[in-house]
């Protein structure tokens, strides 16, 4: 474009150009901002004005604006109210003690709190609001090792729906369990036990739960169990039907939860399985949630695991 | 008075306009911070990390954990009620770089110290489908393979000292830490003993379940034990952190 026809097109308003050209004929538009967008920027400068005022905003030294005609009031632990320049922790204390979720919750909470451990089963609103309530406890501090069903992991962690308790099923021991935590403990047998005598106990305790074994081996596991050179009866009792007490499982009953006997194929695997946990023993522990976790909580969630499998 | 024309034709210029403009946003919100006295809690408790747990956040570091996990739990309500009390800057005062992340695909890892058993870590580190099913965390089965090393254990906390970390180089250094962290404290952040405690920490700790060994299972799950266990809040009152904002 010429220079000429340049001036033409300006002239005639057209199209305003910053009146530069490049290579010759390259120009830049220099249309005016539509007013909407304008308008929408200057709004925002306003806000930020406004807000400057309202809210926390400018350094100044060694502190800042905290914002004027903009304060929250929440109580302190001792009961006191405290008035205090918008933030956002105040904000999340009100939210705690005022918030609608929040005053709702407590009132539940406190009617659980109050109710004995049967008036909670019995009633259905408490007990709906203790399921739904202990469900996001379970699923934040019990899934990891438990699963997110309960079903625990073989060999590790405890199975918690089905009906057989290691260390009790009745709500008092499992909120004991749950408050105090456990430390499941059976010692390793590698030092003491040879192969043959290895195998004679393994025989001896699947026999327990019915499985085919040798005789004579189970026999000769018999003795062992029942003597001083296992000492096996100490915790599992001379029937074999465990002790809650100690934590020690009924191996009777063909639940397992440290062996994976259902998991093996075949008698041979099935054997050492068996073997495996007494060769190297078994060091299992439940953790204490009484620092962790409320009381309230800790009831919440004692009538959840009683009502997951079949609590006693 | 400068002009459109003369900014835009002159890339010197230009480049020294566009640096100052885009600087101003970072400093008015981070420069405030180092002079104003509340931005770090005064709190008791928080301590640097000792050899062995430093070394665990260095493999942190390494594995990339920060991509998937914060470490930066906010002041809401539903955050509370999940993962416990939110962040306080000086739990992370002694953090270089800070963790906080800003990128959640797994859960925050704030408070995680404490939560689980060191048995739970190593068995969800190896394979974290064999403890939450539903789990897309990668395995890491060569932490429990590598051996940690440590060799240069002293000149990583000489580093830090550098930056301001209080691991102490000298008699009078060791000192100033008992009085301020108490003397078992102080004994872990002395530089000259470095090696011996994070052996000691980790034979006594036994994290990855493998006495004889030290690992780098050892060195991560020490650090993941104690993220956010080191102020007691049960000693504040709710509304003493308001004080700080």
């Amino acid at each position: 474009m010429s220079e000429s026809q340049k001036q033409d097109a300006q002239k005639q308003g057209a199209v305003q150009t910053t009146g530069h050209a490049w290579d010759g004929d390259l120009q830049e538009f220099n249309n005016p901002l539509p007013n909407w967008w304008v308008w929408s920027f200057y709004a925002t400068v306003v806000f930020a004005l406004i807000y400057w005022v309202l809210y926390p905003a400018w350094p100044v030294a060694s502190t800042y604006t905290k914002g004027v005609m903009n304060t929250i009031t929440f109580t302190n632990d001792a009961g006191e109210q405290v008035e205090t320049h918008w933030n956002t922790r105040a904000l999340l204390l009100r939210d705690m003690q005022e918030g609608q979720h929040a005053v709702r919750s407590r009132e539940y909470m406190e009617q659980v709190a109050a109710a004995s451990y049967d008036e909670i089963l019995a009633d259905e609103e408490m007990l709906a609001f203790t399921r739904s309530v202990a469900r996001g406890l379970f699923g934040d501090n019990c899934a990891a090792c438990h699963g997110a069903g309960g079903a625990g992991v073989m060999g590790l962690f405890p199975n918690l729906v089905d009906d057989d308790w290691l260390w009790g099923g009745s709500v008092e021991e499992i909120q004991y369990t749950l408050a105090e935590g456990r430390m499941g403990f059976m010692p390793a047998f590698r030092e003491t036990f040879d192969d043959q005598q290895l195998d004679s106990v393994a025989s001896y305790v699947l026999s327990l739960s019915g499985h085919e074994v040798d005789a004579g081996l189970a026999a000769s596991g018999n003795q062992i169990f029942q003597g001083e050179a296992g000492g096996c009866y100490y915790c599992h009792t001379s029937e074999g039907t465990g002790m809650k007490s100690q934590g020690a499982p009924n191996l009777t009953d063909n639940i397992w939860t440290v062996a994976d006997v259902p998991g093996a194929q075949d008698h041979d695997a099935r054997m050492a399985a068996v073997k495996k946990v007494i060769r190297e023993g078994v060091v299992r522990e439940m953790p204490a949630w009484q620092d962790r976790l409320s009381e309230d909580q800790i009831r919440l969630l004692t009538v959840y695991v009683h009502q997951l499998g079949g609590g006693q | 008075m400068i002009k459109h024309e003369q900014i835009e034709t002159n890339a010197g210029l230009l480049i020294a306009l566009t640096m100052i403009v885009i600087s101003i946003g970072g400093l008015v919100e981070i420069v405030p911070l180092f002079f104003i006295e509340d931005t770090i809690e005064k709190v008791e408790g928080v301590r640097p990390y000792t050899p062995l747990e430093l070394r665990g956040r260095d493999i942190y570091q390494r594995e990339g954990c920060y991509l998937c996990h914060s470490q930066m739990i906010r002041p809401f309500r539903d955050e509370m009620l999940r993962y416990g009390h939110y962040s306080l800057a000086a739990e992370s005062q002694y953090d270089h770089p800070f963790q906080w992340g800003s990128k959640r695909t797994g859960p925050d890892l704030g408070r995680v110290g404490g939560k689980y058993s060191n048995e739970w870590h190593v068995a969800h580190l190896l394979g974290p489908r064999d403890v939450v099913p539903g789990s897309i965390m990668p395995n890491y089965p060569w932490l429990l393979e590598n051996d940690l090393p440590y060799s240069d254990i002293q000149d990583r906390l000489r580093a830090l000292r550098t930056a301001g970390v209080p691991y102490s180089a000298n008699q009078e250094e060791y000192e100033a830490n008992v009085e301020r962290f108490g003397e078992e404290v102080a004994g872990q952040l002395d530089i000259l003993n470095a090696e011996e405690n994070l052996v000691g920490q980790a034979l006594n700790g036994n994290y990855d379940g493998n006495r004889g060994r030290i690992t780098e299972m050892d060195a991560i799950v020490a650090y993941l034990q104690v993220l956010g266990t080191m102020v007691d809040f049960g000693q504040y009152d709710q509304g003493y952190f308001v004080e700080f904002r």
